[in-house]
C-alpha cells in the first residue's frame, strides 16, 4: 500500500528530513512510527500526504508513484489519505457536524449521503450527541476524536496520524489507540507516528523506528 | 448522467452563492461599507453619463441633424410658398419640410415674447414665410448640410438661408470631449473598484487562512476553494452596482424640481430622464464583472501561497 524506495528529503539549506529510507506497508497493516523529535516522523508522513515531495527515491501509495501526480491532481490523492494531527486542525467557527462533513462536501456528495456518513462516523467515535456543538467547547480527547471522525468519514484506504495522543493522558490515549485498532480491523491501512513507546509496546503492532532521519529498526508485529 | 451532473453542479454553485451571501449578511456593516465605496465610485461616472445624455436630449433636434431655415422673400405669397414646400418634399435628400406661416409665427411670437403691445403697433406683419428643413440623417454631416444650403440659396423664392452649423459643430465637439472625459473617469474609477474588491478579498483570504489550509489538507481542489471568494466578489460588485443606481436615482430626484423650474423659465417641456434600461444593465453587468474579476485576481495571487504545513 505504501512503498518507500531509497527516499531522501532534503530541505533548502541542506538539512535532510529523511535520508535514503526504504520500507513497504501492505494493505490493511497498522504500523507505528517512532523516534526522537526531529527524527523525521513528520517528514515521512508529509511525503505520503503530498504536503511535500521527496528529493530522491520513490514514494508509491496504492500503486501510484507520487512523483507523477501533478499539482492539480494532489487534492484527489489527499482524498485517498485521511490525516490526523496532534493539534486536531478543526475549524472553530463550524459545528462538529460541519467539521466532519468537510471531506464529503469537498468531494461533492449529496446532502442526504453526507448526513448519513457523518452520523455513522461520529457514532463510531462516540460523539453522535455532540454534532451541534462547536469544537472549542469539547475536551482535548473529544476534539481529537472529531479529527479522527473527519479523517475516516470518506472511508480513505490509508489513514495517517501524527502524534494523535500527544496532548492526551494515558487513559484517553488508550481509547484513541483502540479506535485506530477498530478501523484497522475493517481493513484501513494505518500509519501512526508517536513517541509514546509505552503505549504502543503492548499493542503488538509493527514499529518503524527513525533516528536522525534514517530508518534504524523495523520491528515486526508480534501478533495481529 | 450529464443532466444529473449538471444539476449537482448547479446545486453546488447555488449553495456556495447563498452561503457566500449569508456570510456577507452576517457582517452587514463591513459589507455595506465595501459596497458603499464601490457604489460611490461607480455612481460618479454613471451620474455623469446620465447628465450628459440629458444634455444631449435637451439639445434634441440639433443633436446629429442640422436644421436649415429658408427665409422666403416678402413678395412670395402663400400659394407659391406651398408649391415650393411641395417641390422640396420630393427632394431625395430631405427628411421633413415644415412651412411656417407668417401669421401663425407672429401670433406665437406675440404670445411668447411679451412684446405683444409693441407688435400690435406694427401695420403689417414683418415676418417672412419660413421653411424649416431637416435633411435625412445620413445627409446631416456638416459638409452635406453646407452643400444643401448652397443649393437652396440658388432658389429664386429664397431671400436668405440659415444653418446653425457652427453651433452644431461646437456642440458636437463639446459633447465628444465630455463623453471622452466620462469614459476616462469611468475607467479610472473602474480600476479603483477592481483594487477595492481585490484588497477586500485579499483580507478575507487572510482571515480564512486556516480554513483554506484545512480544506487543502482534506483534498479540496483549487476551484472549490476559489469559489466562495469569487462569489463574494460577485456579491460585492452587484451590491455596489445597485447602490450606485440608487445614488444616481436619488440625485436625479433631488435635481428634478429645480431643473423643471429652470426649464419652465425657458418655456421648455424638458424633463430630467432617469437611468435608462440599457445604462442600468451596463452598470450592473459592469460592476458584477469588476467584482468577479477583482476577486479572481486576488484569489489567483494569494491562494497558491497558502499551503498546509
Amino acid at each position: 500500500m505504501i512503498h518507500f524506495e531509497n527516499v531522501t528529503k532534503r530541505y533548502p539549506g541542506g538539512h535532510e528530513g529523511l535520508s535514503n529510507t526504504s520500507f513497504h506497508i501492505t494493505p490493511g497493516e497498522m504500523v507505528f512510527l517512532t523516534g526522537h523529535s526531529g527524527a523525521g516522523k513528520s517528514t515521512l508522513l508529509r511525503l505520503i500526504g503530498l504536503l511535500e515531495r521527496c528529493t530522491r527515491g520513490q514514494v508509491r501509495v496504492g500503486g501510484r508513484n507520487l512523483a507523477k501526480i501533478k499539482r492539480s491532481q494532489v487534492p484527489y490523492h489527499r482524498r485517498e489519505v485521511g490525516m490526523i494531527f496532534q493539534d486536531h486542525r478543526l475549524l472553530n467557527d463550524r459545528t462538529v457536524f460541519d467539521n466532519v462533513a468537510m471531506p464529503l462536501v469537498v468531494a461533492g456528495l449529496r446532502h442526504q449521503e453526507i448526513s448519513r456518513r457523518v452520523h455513522a462516523s461520529l457514532d463510531k467515535v462516540g460523539l453522535l450527541n455532540r454534532e451541534r456543538v462547536y469544537p472549542i467547547t469539547l475536551s482535548g480527547g473529544e476534539q481529537q476524536r472529531v479529527g479522527i471522525a473527519r479523517a475516516v468519514v470518506s472511508k480513505p484506504p490509508v489513514v495517517l496520524a501524527d502524534e494523535p495522543t500527544g496532548n492526551l493522558d494515558p487513559t484517553l490515549s488508550q481509547e484513541i489507540m483502540d479506535l485506530f485498532s477498530q478501523f484497522n480491523q475493517v481493513g484501513v491501512t494505518l500509519l501512526i507516528a508517536t513517541h509514546d513507546l509505552e503505549l504502543i509496546s503492548n499493542m503488538g503492532k509493527r514499529i518503524l523506528t527513525l533516528s536522525h532521519s534514517r530508518l534504524m529498526r523495523d520491528t515486526a508485529a508480534s501478533r495481529s | 448522467m450529464n443532466r444529473q451532473h449538471l444539476n449537482t453542479w448547479l446545486l453546488r454553485h447555488l449553495q456556495v452563492a447563498l452561503a457566500s451571501l449569508g456570510r456577507l449578511c452576517r457582517a452587514p456593516l463591513a459589507t455595506l461599507m465595501t459596497a458603499a465605496v464601490i457604489g460611490i465610485a461607480l455612481a460618479l461616472p454613471t451620474g455623469m453619463h446620465v447628465a450628459l445624455s440629458n444634455v444631449q436630449q435637451l439639445a434634441g433636434g440639433w443633436d446629429g441633424t442640422a436644421t436649415l431655415s429658408l427665409f422666403l422673400k416678402q413678395e412670395v405669397d402663400e400659394k407659391q410658398a406651398m408649391q415650393l414646400a411641395n417641390r422640396l418634399r420630393a427632394h431625395p435628400q430631405l427628411a421633413t419640410v415644415q412651412l411656417i406661416d407668417p401669421d401663425l409665427a407672429l401670433e406665437e411670437f406675440q404670445r411668447l415674447s411679451g412684446f405683444e403691445g409693441a407688435l400690435q403697433a406694427l401695420k403689417k406683419n414683418p415676418l417672412p414665410t419660413v421653411l424649416v428643413i431637416e435633411p435625412h440623417p445620413q445627409q446631416s454631416t456638416p459638409e452635406a448640410a453646407e452643400a444643401l444650403l448652397a443649393e437652396f440659396n440658388q432658389l429664386t423664392e429664397v431671400d436668405f438661408t440659415q444653418l446653425d452649423l457652427q453651433w452644431v459643430r461646437r456642440f458636437h465637439a463639446i459633447t465628444e470631449i465630455a463623453q471622452r472625459g466620462v469614459m476616462v473617469i469611468g475607467l479610472l474609477l473602474g480600476l479603483a473598484v477592481l483594487l477595492i474588491i481585490g484588497n477586500t478579498i485579499r483580507l478575507e483570504i487572510q482571515n480564512r487562512r486556516s480554513e483554506i489550509e484545512i480544506t487543502k489538507l482534506i483534498g479540496g481542489t483549487d476551484a472549490f476553494i476559489r469559489r466562495p471568494f469569487l462569489y463574494n466578489g460577485f456579491w460585492y460588485g452587484l451590491s455596489g452596482g445597485i447602490l450606485a443606481w440608487l445614488l444616481v436615482t436619488l440625485s436625479l430626484w433631488a435635481l428634478n424640481e429645480p431643473v423643471e423650474r429652470l426649464a419652465g423659465l425657458y418655456h421648455s417641456e424638458f424633463d430630467l430622464s432617469a437611468i435608462d434600461g440599457q445604462t442600468l444593465g451596463f452598470l450592473l453587468l459592469g460592476s458584477t464583472l469588476l467584482g468577479l474579476f477583482g476577486s479572481w485576481i486576488a484569489v489567483g495571487r494569494h491562494l497558491s501561497s497558502i499551503e498546509p504545513s
